[in-house]
């Protein structure tokens, strides 16, 4: 499929007059930061028929096989409807889970069944996706999973608790991690993967309240749970595989995403606007020499992270060891969106300690980003856990 | 500022061969014995990089060279910088890039050719007290006839001793002038060693004191900051390469050294870190291929504004990967005989020269954030 230069930007520029002329703009209340912090049905209502309307127009899974109702196109269209949602900063695809992770697991691994069922569901939002990965009792270490499910004539028997679960509220189906064995020489041998529906009598979702106040996750609790054991994924004992299959999409490691922005896009450049309006002691903020030297410090990193992806690709200047980008990926820049999201409050003088509310500086943004920013420095592999993984397998150092 | 990195067919092939020639020619034990030579490198080994026409890849064709550019100089600089291997290289290049931009004709058809050729060039800019200021050197030079007398000291002046030519900053009726030494001008007694942080370099103090040089050796006015970005590009990419080689020095002893019946690289404390010095690795040769790209054609900021902050990230991370080799090595980190010093004396050495990294941030910060207040 060869595509002319001309034909890229035509379709660039209709993307753009696109979003201009349908952005859904300001409800006139806090939108959600990400999937993660969807927290009343009012903010899931305007995210859901927004994707809708984006779907709808053609501009969603647009390298996806159409006969699963993607749009059969190759992936360069996709890039660009995302780099252009990006840059008019439209609401973000609140179905992230299932266009990001389940979606591409779906085709890359699923049968031909999974994905006449799932695709097209996962695309126009009409079925929401949760992921049942973590657990209360063991956050990062996801191959000891104690969630059980039992095989009984037709069905599986679900018993034990998920957490974490983002749209738990809202979701029709759950990616599930769950144990069918406990023999076999390790941990890992024992864990199956599901396509599970969340309305099951037995599940639970239960609503979680978060750091920032705000609501968002479920702990979902599975009591006697029957679902289908058609909804099981490959093979017993084949789980952690698919998991870690679902990971790589979930950290961007692998492509095959559907498209559009999973969060609220906050940048390095969004502080230093806010650097150019800020007073510290009745003074611009970026008088201040130290100040000026963090800011200097937070762009010059960003720019390193965007370097790095740029240079990864040119295999004359491969990394010396492999992976080591695309492996670092959510670290950097996860922790990167940490720090300077506390920088942004730094710069706020006594204001930095309000919170929420109309007399915080840009309505208190600022300290809920810092706050949901721990979601993802902790969430799918805490940061300690990613230099772990880092260090293990593309430095080859020992176990920890 | 977004202008991506692009990365040639020819600056492959260049890095390909680099490697395999500074491998071969500058083995850690070859290093160590160099330590004690008078040159940093042997003859004939200068004479295998000339053999290469690594010595015209800056020069323009018109003057006997490759015409190729720093872009094509930073990937065989890097090389030299994993294997730590010193050479006259850099400054040569320096030097002849000096010439191309502000040379006379002459100067231009003396020496141009000559440097492709294996002429040894330098430059002096450098002076007592530590200034990176390079707009205003104390040292003179005092027009007498048709001689420019020359007075005053420069110091970090790399490779002196076997310069064929040194190109030197003056102030000349209060203006900021280069001025071309040749080496029969100089008196051996006005070249004298320094001891400084990298072994494998030779540096030295250069007394200008009674040295007269026809007025024909003054250079056009020149912008100093085109020096010293060139020489700020050459040093990044020695310090990735440093950077690499420092870290596989880690990894390999990480993964073999063992303490309570474990190997210490399974202990977090160590493997965070060393996955720091990874991750500030990849940053460090982007920002220098970045800087690399385009570096010969931008005549805007962009130049200044990748250069330096690849000077920031390379000689930050550069710095960091040495300081905990030794720290990782333990008993063995805090001995000569173990190579973490060398990599580690090589980053400081780096980090100081053209301005350490508060120093560029500083100067960055302008062109980052725009003038503000």
């Amino acid at each position: 499929m060869s595509v002319t230069q001309q034909e890229l930007d035509e379709f660039r520029r209709d993307v753009s007059a696109w979003l201009t002329e349908n952005n859904p703009g300001d409800p006139g209340y806090l939108l959600p930061e990400s999937f993660m912090e969807v927290g009343t049905d009012r903010q899931f209502e305007y995210l859901r028929s927004w994707q809708q309307k984006v779907y709808e127009a053609g501009y969603l899974g647009m390298a996806w096989p159409e006969a699963y109702g993607g749009g059969g196109q190759a992936q360069v269209f996709q890039d660009i409807v995302t780099q252009e949602m990006a840059q008019q900063r439209v609401p973000f695809m609140t179905n992230t889970i299932g266009l990001n992770w389940a979606g591409p697991l779906i085709l890359q691994r699923g049968s031909e069944a999974e994905k006449n069922k799932y695709i097209k569901g996962i695309l126009s939002a009409e079925d929401i996706w949760a992921q049942g990965f973590s657990e209360p009792d063991h956050g990062s270490d996801l191959g000891n999973a104690q969630t059980k499910a039992i095989r009984d004539g037709d069905d599986y028997v679900i018993n034990g608790s998920k957490i974490w679960t983002s749209l738990g509220s809202y979701a029709k189906y759950m990616i599930l991690l769950a144990r069918t064995s406990t023999d076999g020489p390790n941990k890992y041998a024992g864990l199956s993967f599901f396509l599970a529906p969340m309305q099951t009598e037995g599940i639970t979702p239960q609503p979680i309240k978060k750091l920032t106040s705000e609501f968002g996750f479920c702990q979902t609790y599975f009591d006697n749970a029957r679902i289908p054991a058609d909804c099981l994924m490959g093979a017993e004992g084949e789980g952690w595989s698919i998991a870690m299959a679902t990971l790589m999409f979930e950290r961007g490691n692998v492509g095959g995403q559907a498209g559009g922005m999973a969060v609220m896009d906050v940048n390095v450049n969004d502080v230093l606007e806010l650097a150019r309006r800020s007073t510290r002691n009745g003074k611009p903020a970026l008088e201040d020499p130290l100040i000026r030297d963090q800011m200097v410090k937070l762009m010059i990193e960003a720019k390193s992270n965007s370097l790095m992806n740029q240079r990864s690709k040119i295999p004359a200047l491969a990394s010396d060891y492999q992976g080591a980008v695309p492996m670092s990926g959510k670290l950097r820049g996860t922790e990167l969106k940490r720090r300077f999201c506390q920088f942004a409050i730094n710069l706020q003088g006594a204001d930095g300690a309000r919170f929420v509310s109309n007399e915080a500086v840009d309505g208190g943004k600022w300290q809920r980003l810092y706050f949901n920013s721990f979601s993802a420095t902790i969430g799918g592999g805490t940061s300690q856990i990613q230099a772990n993984i880092i260090g293990e397998r593309v430095l080859g150092l020992p176990k920890s | 500022m977004s202008k991506d990195i692009e990365f040639s067919e020819e600056q492959a092939m260049l890095l390909d061969s680099a490697r395999e020639f500074s491998k071969n020619q500058s083995s850690i034990d070859l290093v160590r014995a160099r330590l004690d030579d008078d040159r940093a490198i042997p003859v004939d080994v200068w004479a295998a990089m000339t053999e290469l026409g690594w010595g015209g890849i800056v020069i323009p064709e018109e003057h006997g060279g490759l015409g190729l550019g720093f872009s094509h100089l930073v990937p065989i600089v890097e090389c030299m910088g994993r294997q730590l291997m010193a050479s006259p290289l850099i400054w040569s290049a320096i030097a002849a890039h000096a010439l191309s931009l502000a040379g006379t004709d002459d100067q231009k058809s003396r020496w141009l050719p000559a440097t492709a050729a294996g002429a040894i060039g330098t430059m002096a800019l450098m002076e007592e007290g530590g200034s990176w200021d390079l707009s205003t050197p104390i040292c003179t030079a005092k027009l007498a006839d048709h001689h420019l007398v020359l007075s005053g000291t420069k110091v970090f002046v790399e490779d002196a001793n076997i310069a064929d030519f040194i190109i030197v900053s003056v102030l000349l009726e209060g203006q900021p002038r280069l001025v071309l030494i040749e080496a029969s001008s100089i008196d051996a007694a006005a070249v004298n060693r320094e001891v400084i942080i990298d072994e494998t370099r030779r540096s030295y103090r250069l007394t200008l004191d009674g040295i007269q040089v026809p007025k024909s050796n003054l250079l056009q006015t020149i912008d100093f900051t085109e020096i010293e970005l060139a020489a700020m590009l050459l040093l990044s990419a020695e310090m990735a390469g440093g950077h690499a080689s420092t870290l596989d020095l880690i990894v390999e002893y990480l993964k073999t050294r063992k303490q309570f019946d474990r190997y210490i690289g399974s202990y977090q404390a160590l493997k965070h870190p060393t996955v720091d010095i990874l991750i500030g690795l990849e940053a460090s040769r982007s920002h220098v291929y970045h800087a690399a790209t385009g570096f010969d054609a931008d005549t805007d900021d962009h130049r200044e504004l990748a250069v330096r902050m690849a000077k920031v990230v390379a000689s930050e991370g550069c710095a960091f990967a040495g300081d905990r080799a030794i720290q990782f090595h333990g008993g063995f980190g805090f001995t000569f005989e173990c190579d973490a010093q060398l990599y580690l004396r090589r980053a400081l050495w780096g980090q100081h020269q053209f301005g350490d990294e508060v120093h560029q941030r500083t100067l960055l910060a302008p062109l980052i954030l725009g003038q503000t207040g």
